[in-house]
């Protein structure tokens, strides 16, 4: 059995784009290892999963096809990981950072008395060892974190990794049992609801993003014209969101999410270090501002100092035409 | 049913980092250089709504660090937790959050009769989020992560509405239960000038690795990650380009040239 092993997150029978990142990365790893990878699919009716985990790059798929693993529920999935990998001792286990995937991979860490290193941008292979890079301090200072002894556990942040591609790859799943009996899990899920229309935040390749400057609920409307031309998410600021011209699942920053989109077009928005904490790792910047001191000039690449109440209509109009 | 928020001190949100020989170390311009974390107010809140909505007796915050970290148990004091306590030894400088989990699971026990552990989402110095599971681990009991409201609290179980990567979904467990919570649940309240005099008058103790049995598992020896190597984020490269012209329509058609170029879009 291969050493290097990657969670396949899915849903409808799709992998999730987090998962693709982290196969891509994990493949890296393998190869840098000289090791196999082997792709994690669990859920239920996942077979074309563990096809598409074949052909995006694994060597090998470990599955779990049941009833019991369709909710994503940690306590189902978590007992499931660790006798695998009691089972299969492999030297480095990886998630994307989603929710689920925080949360088993933490789980997994607690019962293999292993290492974890959460939320990784960048990844580097010496020796046998995974030396991973993560932001802390809330993004002002960057840390290279590696594990000493044992199983490694890492976690990846969306869209910092590009997703594997096609391979054609083909291969056959070993299928195995679930380990937790339904009755055994402790918590049920009661109730369901679907993500709101529109674009989500962390998943967003480009993000529109107000401010103060909006100076309103109605000011987000020309912000919301232009993400729907570009085809991009909805972003506020805290002080946008604070004064409720905006529900907080769209706040960016500290105490906000935390996003990579390519670009991030930022409207009224002074760039307090906060606010820095939760963008600045986006691959094109654009400030629209009036005030030319505003810090977040010292973050963008391009900057047009204006009023974003002209400026962001004249932008929709420009890439209307453009992207038709 | 006893309530327990765990907390930790970190630096404020406006604080300048600087980093010199692997040590960090900041300044705040505000002058108040450390705070109870921000994500874990949402928590302290929502401990303090237990008591007063849902019947829990107790709401005691704890935090480990050492003993500047009663600055903050001070904070959850003046919110109106009724009890703080710090849990410190030289033992467990340098734990992982393993060792972390270990520390705060062997505390919440020796409380006793904890229904309730509440965390917040991650701190905002490690930025890692991982103790609210493993410490869940530790003590055996259900994590719910990122709880963004609790619903119910009746017959022995709980009902919240959980954050998920898809959506949100109502999840029933049977007490006791580890909660990671999210902003959406609350707006904290302020400490009163009463809660504050009351908070300065309170005795916090100090439970060490002995009196929570601790023996092994904790600080920096215990460790299996490495996270010495820690550095300025490097600056953005380069000045930014301010787009000039004569009219908006042009800035607006010589920056969409420039992201097309950049291919962003």
């Amino acid at each position: 059995m291969s050493s290097v092993w990657v969670f396949v997150e899915n849903r409808d029978g799709a992998i999730s784009t987090i998962s693709k990142e982290a196969i891509g990365a994990a493949r890296y790893v393998a190869d840098e290892l000289g090791e196999d990878l082997t792709g994690l699919v669990f859920g239920e009716a996942v077979s074309n999963v563990a096809d598409a985990a074949f052909d995006l790059g694994c060597d090998d798929v470990l599955g779990t096809d049941d009833e019991t693993l369709k909710d994503g529920r940690v306590e189902a999935l978590g007992p499931l990981v660790v006798k695998l990998a009691q089972e299969h001792e492999p030297a480095v286990i990886i998630a994307g950072a989603s929710i689920l995937g925080r949360d088993l991979t933490a789980w997994v860490a607690a019962d293999l008395d292993a290492g974890l290193i959460s939320d990784c941008i960048a990844l580097e292979v010496d020796d046998e060892t995974v030396r991973a890079t993560r932001p802390v301090y809330a993004g002002k200072l960057l840390s290279t974190v590696f594990v000493t002894v044992g199983v490694q556990v890492i976690s990846l942040r969306s869209r910092t990794f590009p997703q594997a591609e096609s391979t054609g790859n083909t291969g056959t799943a070993e299928w195995v049992d679930a380990v937790v009996d339904e009755d055994d899990i402790p918590s049920k899920v009661v109730g369901y609801e679907e993500q709101a229309g529109g674009v989500s935040l962390t998943d967003a390749s480009i993000i529109v993003s107000g401010g103060r400057g909006v100076g309103g609920p109605e000011g987000f409307e020309p912000l919301r014209e232009l993400a729907e031309t570009l085809g991009a998410a909805l972003g506020a600021s805290r002080a946008a969101v604070d004064a409720g011209w905006i529900p907080y699942e769209h706040q960016v920053g500290q105490t906000g999410k935390t996003v990579s989109p390519d670009l991030y077009i930022a409207c009224g928005i002074s760039g307090a270090i906060q606010h820095q904490a939760g963008m600045r790792t986006a691959k094109v910047i654009v400030a629209i501002n009036k005030d030319a001191d505003a810090p977040i000039f010292k973050l963008a690449q391009y900057g047009i100092v204006g009023d974003l109440f002209d400026v962001v209509p004249a932008l929709t109009e420009e890439f209307s035409g453009r992207l038709d | 049913m006893k309530v327990v928020v765990c907390t930790k001190q970190t630096p404020s949100t406006t604080a300048d980092f600087s980093v010199g020989n692997g040590a960090v170390s900041w300044e705040d311009p505000g002058g108040k250089p450390n705070v109870v974390n921000p994500w874990d107010e949402y928590a302290i809140e929502e401990a303090i709504r237990l008591k007063e909505n849902h019947g829990a007796t107790d709401a005691i915050a704890i935090s480990v660090g050492d003993e500047s970290s009663r600055d903050a148990l001070k904070t959850c004091l003046a919110m109106g937790c009724t009890e703080a306590i710090l849990v410190s030894d030289e033992s467990f400088a340098g734990s992982d959050s393993l060792g972390t989990a270990r520390i705060l699971a062997a505390a919440i026990n020796h409380v006793g009769d904890v229904q309730i552990a509440l965390f917040g989402k991650q701190a905002i110095d490690g930025d890692s989020g991982q103790t609210v599971v493993q410490t869940a681990r530790k003590l055996g009991w259900t994590p719910l992560t990122f709880v963004a409201a609790i619903k119910e609290v009746a017959g022995g179980s709980i009902t919240v509405e959980r954050l998920t990567d898809e959506g949100r979904v109502s999840v029933t467990a049977p007490l006791p239960v580890v909660l990671g919570t999210v902003k959406e649940l609350n707006e904290p309240r302020y400490p009163s000038f009463m809660g504050i005099r009351k908070a300065n008058r309170a005795t916090i103790p100090t439970w060490t690795a002995a009196d929570l049995d601790i023996d092994g598992g904790v600080g920096a020896a215990a460790s299996k990650v490495d996270w010495s190597n820690v550095y300025a984020m490097p600056g953005r490269e380069g000045e930014v380009e301010i787009i000039e012209a004569d009219s908006v329509e042009e800035q607006a058609r010589i920056l969409a040239d420039k992201l097309f170029e950049e291919k962003v879009i």
